[in-house]
């Protein structure tokens, strides 16, 4: 059992570092993600949301979908340890 | 290593003075740091997440200096199940409200129909509204982990 999963480890690990050859040239001012939205949210976030973070702006304006169902993956994690560990005194 | 309950009130019994005063002196300040991360997260690092974590954790700290029911008599189990709730429906209801009001799903600047100040303004107060939700949430479920984790889920003594 042991030696499968250890494969499907690797395998893994290995198709994950193939995939990052394909990344962007860090610091690469022409690459896809600094010169696609990030730019326009360099340039607007503080004029279009009064937020002089914009690490703010962008997490609870602009990307407010996935900043709202990393609260609901947090709450399902809580709910299902009471559910599954919690025992009343009595049982 | 999983220890008997009687083991665990056994450590309980012997309370130890320098703990429980650090921990007392402590707590305050660190809650009030939690509310500045959550309050202060427009203008610094921070947000709700990580103030949350922070707020919960003084909890967690006081449930190790001074036990884990004695961390149930300021933060009841119902309480927090009702904080934890009304922290996800904060974020989910602002969303929804602003559905309702005619926007887009979380568009906070439709929310001026409602307290007619400048829609931009309202982009920044809804991101705080939602923070405070946030904030909410991470909390007490941190807490209620602890507590599950702790005391394999009995709330009894634990750790």
């Amino acid at each position: 059992m042991k030696l499968p999963a250890l494969l499907a480890t690797l395998v893994t690990g290995a198709l994950l570092l193939y995939g990052t050859a394909d990344f962007a040239v860090w610091g690469d001012p022409k690459s896809p993600p600094n010169s696609n939205i990030s730019v326009h949210y360099v340039e607007q976030a503080v004029k279009e949301t009064h937020v002089p973070n914009i690490v703010t702006a962008i997490l609870g304006d602009y990307r407010g979908y996935d900043t709202m169902f990393e609260l609901v993956v947090i709450y399902c994690a809580g709910m299902a340890v009471m559910g599954i560990l919690r025992r009343r005194e009595d049982s | 290593m999983k220890i008997t309950s009687h083991e665990a009130r056994e450590r309980i019994s012997h309370r130890d003075t320098i703990l429980e005063t650090t921990v007392r002196l402590m707590i305050p300040f660190i809650q009030l740091y939690g509310l500045y991360v959550i309050v202060h997260g427009h203008y610094s690092p921070g947000g709700g997440f990580q103030g949350g974590v922070v707020l919960g954790a003084s909890l967690i700290m006081f449930a190790l200096a001074f036990g884990l029911t004695a961390s149930k008599n300021y933060m009841t189990e119902s309480l927090n199940i009702i904080i934890a709730n009304a922290g996800a429906l904060i974020f989910t209801g602002i969303a929804a409200l602003c559905a309702l009001l005619g926007g887009m799903f979380l568009d906070y600047s439709v929310l001026a129909n409602i307290l007619p100040i400048d829609p931009i303004s309202w982009r920044s107060h809804g991101i705080f509204l939602v923070e405070v939700g946030v904030g909410m949430g991470v909390m007490t479920i941190m807490i209620s982990i602890y507590w599950d984790m702790a005391s394999a889920g009995r709330l009894d003594e634990g750790l």
